[in-house]
């Protein structure tokens, strides 16, 4: 691993996290930079094309759409850190038995994962958000558990690597128990590429949350989620199309800003990985 | 041998599904029978599901004639409709297949070139622009580039139809729709397979015996850089799958994905379930056949 210095020297890496950080702060702050409430209806207002006073309009309900997104940030944000742990934490259960141990539990526990891989991502998250019912949290949940498997199996292809190298031999000469190589010795060496998935994993969780909540099985208005105001704009698109514009633009915003980071963590952390 | 072997572990992922969708059906809020028979049944219809659906006997035994229904074919009928699932399925079917065949297309020709372009013109701003746009087409949600595109060529200059599938017009939207965001990812490792792949020394023997450029990249490195191609496109086919449900619902498009969409909200589960499993079964198929491309064009790869 390389110094913490020469990571931020890489420039996408600063823009992405220069971009993320603003997002937070901008969310957090959202009641002093706009003078409205993303909540309150004012429906004399009602699809107001931007302008000086609304900067991006406001919505069928007259609210300020500028505010509701800046506000709106935080479904987003969490959901892609939420799901990622819990599919991290998933992953480690699963992929450090299978890739230390291996043998038979190793085939079952993959076999595990390929049947959870065989449903197409978003398929599984919304089987899984059908028994849990539409909230804020069933993105979270099911984004979570339904990237488990490809956690499970990076880990522990990783552990299948390592658990070979002199350095748990050594270790395993000096008589450490099995749990402390793997926890103490193998995984700190495995931790470059999981950090670069999980960044890009952030990614894609917080695109397929934003879909399910497009789908109506997430976050419900009026909550300022950016994937539920996406799907209450289509029936405006005649009239209103900003109001399909902004929060899309949001979502992609940050996805780009999560990809720059795990980008330049994937050339920072593990050069074979580059270019996957 | 592989093949028999890679077949078994296809079935072994189906049954799985399987198994996993009858546990999700019973694991649904409620009274299963209730939920399948919908919020407005009557008492004798729920009775009726119950029986039906073994609902009244043990549940090994519940499973057992699950399993055996969907092993002939049998995927229950729908609640709404009051058809079999099965020809729900039969009759969305083909819609599914032809947009997911036309995102394909638009996914590879748009993405192989690009990618190709870019690793030949590497550093210079065509490839710094094409790997912006394909970086930014990958953070884009696809759904989100559907109602771009609506709104541009539909609502304000009445270019494209944004609904309806009978003519080939319909399918420009919804296809550019899916496949873009599928043909940045393929730009993406089509550039790097392709950079790696121009490094070789036969590629240089190639340019030093004096083919000309086309027959140097197209002929001899592409077919060599092939490989990861070939294996992101295949994985891509189940973001492709996926992606499906969510443009079939924008566009409304007569598909697999908005049967599973509509029928998730009217609560009619066996139909989500027989779409989910087809999809999902389509998607292990299509891996099979990825695997046996990839060692088709590279006999060295040990399956």
């Amino acid at each position: 691993m390389g110094s913490i210095r020469q990571f931020f020297r890489n420039p996408s890496a600063v823009a992405g996290l220069a971009i993320l950080v603003a997002i937070t702060l901008a969310c957090l702050c959202s009641s002093w930079i706009v003078p409205y409430s993303p909540y309150d209806q004012n429906l004399q207002e009602k699809l107001l094309q931007p302008s000086v006073l609304h900067f991006m309009g406001t919505d069928e309900f007259g609210r300020d759409v500028f505010v509701r997104i800046l506000v709106g940030a935080k479904y987003s944000l969490t959901s892609g850190f939420v799901s990622v742990l819990l599919s991290l934490a998933g992953g480690l259960l699963i992929g450090i038995p299978a890739g230390y141990v291996g043998g038979a539990l190793d085939k079952g526990l993959m076999v595990v994962c390929d049947i959870m891989l065989a449903f197409p991502g978003i398929l599984m998250a919304m089987a899984l958000a059908m028994v849990i019912g539409p909230g804020i949290y069933t993105p979270m949940i099911t984004v979570g558990i339904s990237s488990i498997p490809v956690f499970a199996r990076l880990i522990r292809a990783q552990f299948l690597t390592l658990r070979e190298a002199p350095f748990v031999e050594a270790m395993r000469a000096a008589g450490a128990g099995d749990l402390r190589i793997a926890l103490k010795h193998i995984l700190p060496n495995a931790l470059g590429p999981i950090l670069v998935q999980s960044t890009l994993r952030m990614g894609v969780a917080i695109v397929t949350a934003a879909t399910l909540s497009f789908l109506g099985l997430g976050a419900q208005p009026p909550a300022p989620e950016w994937g539920t105001m996406l799907n209450s704009a289509r029936t405006y698109f005649m009239t209103s199309a900003y109001l399909a514009m902004f929060p899309g633009l949001a979502i992609t915003v940050s996805v780009i800003a999560i990809n720059l980071v795990g980008d330049a963590l994937r050339d920072h952390l593990d050069p074979k990985l580059r270019e996957r | 041998m592989y093949i028999l072997k890679k077949l078994a572990l296809t079935i072994l992922v189906l049954i799985g599904a399987a198994t996993c969708s009858f546990l999700l059906l019973r694991m649904l809020p409620g009274d299963p029978a209730e939920a399948l028979a919908g919020p407005q049944a009557a008492l004798e219809d729920v009775e009726t599901v119950r029986k039906s659906l073994d609902l009244d006997k043990p549940a090994a035994r519940q499973y057992l004639t699950y399993m055996t229904s969907m092993a002939r074919g049998d995927l229950g009928y729908s609640y709404r409709s009051h058809r079999l699932v099965v020809d729900e399925i039969k009759a969305r079917w083909p819609a599914t297949l032809k947009l997911s065949l036309a995102s394909m297309l638009v996914a590879i020709f748009c993405g192989v070139p690009l990618g190709i372009h870019a690793a030949q013109k590497r550093g210079r701003l065509a490839d710094t622009v094409s790997m912006v746009v394909s970086f930014v087409g990958v953070s884009m949600p696809s759904f989100w580039l559907g109602m771009i595109l609506i709104v541009c060529f539909s609502v304000k200059f009445q270019l494209l139809p944004f609904s309806g599938d009978d003519e080939l017009l319909n399918y420009v939207l919804p296809s550019l729709t899916l496949g873009l965001g599928v043909a940045a990812n393929i730009a993406r490792m089509t550039r790097a397979s392709m950079l790696e792949t121009l490094g070789q020394d036969y590629v240089r023997t190639a340019r030093g015996k004096g083919l000309s450029e086309f027959r140097v990249v197209k002929l001899h490195a592409l077919r060599n850089a092939a490989v990861p191609i070939v294996t992101i496109i295949g994985l891509q086919l189940g973001a492709l799958l996926g992606g499906q449900v969510v443009t079939e619902t924008l566009f409304v498009w007569p598909g697999l994905g908005r049967m599973i969409v509509d029928s998730l909200n009217a609560r009619d589960y066996m139909v989500v379930q027989g779409g989910i499993l087809v999809l999902a079964a389509t998607f292990a198929i299509l891996n099979l056949l990825t695997d046996l491309l990839c060692k088709a064009l590279d006999p060295r790869i040990r399956l």
